[in-house]
C-alpha cells in the first residue's frame, strides 16, 4: 500500500505529475485500485467517528442503572460478566448500534437525493418517500399481518412506488426541483391521511403497535433487526459509494455528465433506488425518523467544506445526529420520547434556518 | 348578509361574467349548500327519511331517529357550516394577502400552530373547554402566520414555493413538538386524540357559541379589506398610488385570518386543503374580483366540507372517516394540478 500526499501548486501538469485540485488530497493505491480522498473530508470523518464513539459510550453509560466508562469499555471488550454485561451488550448496545447504523443510512440517503435533485431541500420525509414506506409497511402490518421480511419488502415497495409517482406527477418537460418538492408535499399529505385511515380501520391492538411505530422510535430494537438492517444498509452504502462518481458528475447537469461518459439514465435510476432503499430499510425497522436525511448532508458539506454534497461525511454526521437525538429523546426529555419527535423538531428548525439564509438567496 | 349587499356595488372589473350571472351563481351555491345541509342530516350510519327529519324539527318526539337527528346530526351539520365558512374565507384571505396560489392555512402550518398552542393549553396549563383554549389557538395561528410570512419573503419579493416550504417546515416542527408534548402527558393525549385528526364528530354546539361572535367580526373584517386587496393584486406600488394603506390592510387581513383559522382549528381540529381548493373554484367561476371570490367562498367552503363529511360517513359504513382525511384526499390532487400548471407564480 502506498500513500502519498499532494499539495503541489503546479501551474502545468507534465505526464506523471500530480494534478493540483486546490485541496490536499490523500491517494490510496492498492492492487490497481486507486482512490483519491480529500484530506479534509478524511479528517472530518475521523473526528465525527470519534465523536460518535464518545457519544455511544455516554449512551451506554446512561440509564436507570448508571455505569462508569471503564465498566462500559470492559463490557464491550468482553471483560464483564453478569448484570453489567447484560445491560451493556444485551440491552443498551442494540439501540446504540441501531441509532448509528440507521443514522448513517439516513444521512447517505439524504446526500444521494439532494445531489440527484440538485436541491438542498430534497428530503425523503418532505417529498413523501418516508410516508410511502410507512404506508407500505402499515399495509403489511394491518392487512397481511406479515413477518419482518415482508415488512421490509412492503416499506421498500411503498417507498419506490411513491418515488415513482412523485417523479411522474412532477414530470413536465423535465423535472424541475421545486415542482417536484411541492408535488411531493401534496403526495405526502395524501399518504399521511391514508396512514391515519389505515390505523383507524385496524383493531385497537394492531393500531396501537402501528401508531407507536409511526412516531419513529428505537424502542425495542433487537439484535436481529440491527443485524438484518445493518447488512442491508452496508450493501446499499457500498453501492452508493460506487455510484458517487457519476453522482458527482451529474451535479453538473445531465448533458455535462453524459459528455464525460456517464450513462445518465441508468445512473439516475440506480441512485434513486439506492436512496429510497436506504430510507425504506430504516423506516421498516424503526418507523419514520425524519429530517436527519435533510440536515446531515448540509452539515457535512459545511464541516468538510466541499462544494458538492459528499457521501461519507453525510453518513457520519447522520450517525452522530441520530445517536444524539436518541440520547436526548431517551434521557434528557421529561419522559422517554420516540426519537422521531426529537429529529422533527431539531431538523425542522434547521430547515427554517436553511430557508431563511440559503434558499432565499438563490431564488 | 354581507354577500348579498355586495351584489349591487360589485364593479365590472372581471370580464368573466356580468354581476347578474354572478348573483345567479351565488344563489345556486346557496341552494347547493341547503341541499347538502339536508343530506348531511339525512345520511349517516342509517339513512333517515326527509319526513322524519322534518318531524324531528317540527314535532319533537322520543323517537330514536329523531334523537339521532337532534343530538348528533344537527350539531354536526352546524359545526360543519361554521367551520367550513371560516376555512374558506381564511383560505381566500391567505391567498389574497400572500398573492400565492398555493396558500392554504393547513399547508402553511397555521393549523399546526393553533393545534400546538391548544395542546400546550390543555397539557401544560390545564385549560379545558373551547372558550378557554380558543385564545391559545388564536395566538398560535397568529404567531405561525407572521413567522411564515417572514420566512417566505425572499429579497426579490415573495416566492410562492418558498412560502409553502416555510409553512411545511414550521408545521412539521410544531407537529413534532405537539406529538412530544402529548406523549409526555397521557391525559392530554387522551383528551386531544379525537381532535387531532380534524373531525366534526362529537362537537356539541356549546363549542361553537364562544367562537361565533369572533367569526362574525372576522367576516366583517375580511369583506372590509376585499376592496384594498383587489388593488393590491396589481402590486404594492400601484395599490399605494390608488390610496390603499398597505400596512393597515395587511394587519386587518392577518387579524381576520388568525381569528378564522384559529377558531376553526379550536372547534374541529386541523382540517387541511379546504382553504386551498375553494378560493380557486371561486376564482374560476367569478374571475379575480376578491369581493366575489370571498362571497362565493363563504357558501362553497361549507358545501365542500359537508360533502366531504357525508362522503366520510358513506364510504366505510357503519364506521366513519374523519373529514380531515377526506379533504386531504380530495385536496392534495388539486395542489398537484396547481403546481403542474404553466407556472406556479404569484396571483
Amino acid at each position: 500500500m502506498s500513500t502519498s500526499f499532494t499539495h503541489a501548486r503546479a501551474t502545468q501538469t507534465a505526464p506523471g505529475e500530480r494534478v493540483d485540485f486546490g485541496r490536499r488530497v490523500l491517494v490510496v493505491r492498492r492492487r490497481g485500485i486507486a482512490v483519491r480522498l480529500e484530506w479534509r473530508s478524511v479528517l472530518v470523518c475521523a473526528a465525527l467517528a470519534l465523536a460518535a464513539a464518545g457519544m455511544a459510550v455516554l449512551a451506554l453509560m446512561t440509564g436507570s442503572y448508571r455505569l462508569g466508562p471503564d465498566q462500559v469499555l470492559s463490557a464491550l471488550a468482553g471483560g464483564e460478566t453478569g448484570l453489567v454485561h447484560d445491560i451493556v451488550v444485551e440491552w443498551r448496545l442494540p439501540r446504540v448500534a441501531a441509532a448509528l447504523v440507521f443514522g448513517a443510512a439516513l444521512g447517505a440517503s439524504g446526500a444521494v437525493l439532494q445531489s440527484l435533485l440538485r436541491n438542498p431541500l430534497a428530503d425523503p420525509g418532505i417529498i413523501g418517500f418516508t410516508q410511502g414506506s410507512y404506508t407500505g409497511a402499515l399495509i403489511v402490518i394491518l392487512v397481511v399481518n406479515g413477518t419482518y421480511w415482508q415488512l421490509v419488502g412492503g416499506a421498500l415497495l411503498g417507498g419506490m412506488a411513491t418515488a415513482l409517482a412523485v417523479y411522474v406527477l412532477a414530470y413536465k418537460q423535465g423535472v424541475q426541483g421545486f415542482r417536484l418538492i411541492v408535488v411531493g408535499i401534496g403526495v405526502s399529505a395524501m399518504l399521511e391521511s391514508l396512514n391515519i385511515w389505515l390505523v383507524l380501520k385496524a383493531d385497537l391492538e394492531q393500531a396501537m403497535a402501528a401508531a407507536a411505530w409511526g412516531a419513529g422510535s428505537l424502542n425495542g430494537v433487537s439484535w436481529d433487526q440491527v443485524a438484518i438492517g445493518g447488512a442491508a444498509i452496508t450493501v446499499l452504502l457500498l453501492l452508493a459509494g460506487l455510484l458517487s462518481r457519476p453522482m458527482r458528475q451529474m451535479e453538473l447537469g445531465d448533458d455535462a455528465a453524459a459528455s464525460q461518459g456517464v450513462r445518465v439514465a441508468p445512473a439516475r435510476l440506480w441512485l434513486i433506488v439506492v436512496g429510497v432503499a436506504l430510507t425504506a430499510t430504516v423506516t421498516a425497522a424503526s418507523g419514520p425518523i425524519v429530517f436527519i436525511s435533510l440536515v446531515a448532508p448540509q452539515i457535512a458539506r459545511r464541516l468538510a467544506r466541499t462544494a458538492r454534497i459528499a457521501l461519507a461525511p453525510a453518513a457520519f454526521v447522520g450517525a452522530l445526529l441520530c445517536l444524539a437525538a436518541d440520547y436526548i429523546a431517551q434521557h434528557l426529555a421529561p419522559t422517554p420520547l420516540p426519537v422521531g419527535v426529537v429529529t422533527v423538531v431539531l431538523g425542522g428548525g434547521y430547515l427554517g434556518w436553511l430557508l431563511f439564509t440559503e434558499a432565499r438567496r438563490r431564488l | 348578509m354581507a354577500a348579498l349587499a355586495l351584489r349591487h356595488d360589485g364593479p365590472d372589473t372581471a370580464a368573466v361574467s356580468g354581476p347578474r350571472r354572478r348573483a345567479l351563481g351565488l344563489t345556486a351555491a346557496l341552494v347547493l349548500l341547503l341541499v347538502l345541509v339536508v343530506l348531511s342530516v339525512m345520511i349517516g350510519s342509517t339513512t333517515i327519511a326527509p319526513t322524519v327529519v322534518w318531524d324531528a324539527l317540527v314535532h319533537p318526539a322520543a323517537d330514536i331517529d329523531q334523537f339521532a337527528i337532534r343530538d348528533y346530526r344537527l350539531p354536526r351539520t352546524a359545526v360543519g357550516l361554521v367551520v367550513g365558512m371560516a376555512l374558506g374565507v381564511a383560505g381566500a384571505l391567505i391567498q389574497a394577502v400572500t398573492r400565492n396560489p398555493l396558500a392554504d392555512p393547513g399547508i402553511f402550518g397555521v393549523h399546526a400552530g393553533a393545534s400546538f398552542a391548544v395542546t400546550v393549553a390543555v397539557g401544560v396549563f390545564g385549560v379545558s373547554g373551547v372558550a378557554g383554549y380558543m385564545w391559545f389557538a388564536f395566538a398560535g395561528a397568529l404567531a405561525v402566520t407572521l413567522l411564515v410570512l417572514a420566512l417566505g419573503s425572499t429579497r426579490r419579493g415573495r416566492s410562492p414555493v418558498v412560502m409553502v416550504l416555510a409553512g411545511v417546515c414550521v408545521g412539521a416542527v410544531l407537529g413534532g413538538a405537539r406529538d412530544g408534548l402529548q406523549l409526555t402527558d397521557p391525559d392530554a393525549f387522551d383528551a386531544m386524540r379525537s381532535w387531532v385528526a380534524g373531525s366534526l364528530v362529537g362537537r356539541p354546539l356549546d363549542v361553537v357559541w364562544p367562537v361565533l361572535p369572533l367569526f362574525a367580526i372576522a367576516l366583517v373584517l375580511a369583506f372590509a379589506v376585499t376592496g384594498p386587496l383587489n388593488a393590491m393584486a396589481l402590486g404594492d406600488d400601484l395599490a399605494k398610488s390608488h390610496g390603499v394603506r398597505l400596512v393597515r390592510t395587511r394587519v386587518l387581513a392577518v387579524a381576520a385570518l388568525t381569528l378564522l383559522a384559529g377558531g376553526a382549528t379550536a372547534i374541529a381540529g386541523p382540517i387541511g386543503f379546504v382553504g386551498l381548493m375553494v378560493p380557486h373554484v371561486a376564482r374560476w367561476l367569478v374571475g379575480p374580483d376578491q369581493r366575489w371570490i370571498f362571497a362565493y367562498s363563504v357558501l362553497l367552503a361549507p358545501s365542500l366540507l359537508l360533502a366531504a363529511d357525508i362522503l366520510g360517513r358513506i364510504v366505510m359504513r357503519p364506521s366513519e372517516i374523519p373529514v380531515g382525511i377526506v379533504t386531504a384526499f380530495v385536496g392534495a390532487p388539486v395542489l398537484l394540478a396547481l403546481v403542474r400548471r404553466k407556472k406556479a407564480s404569484g396571483l
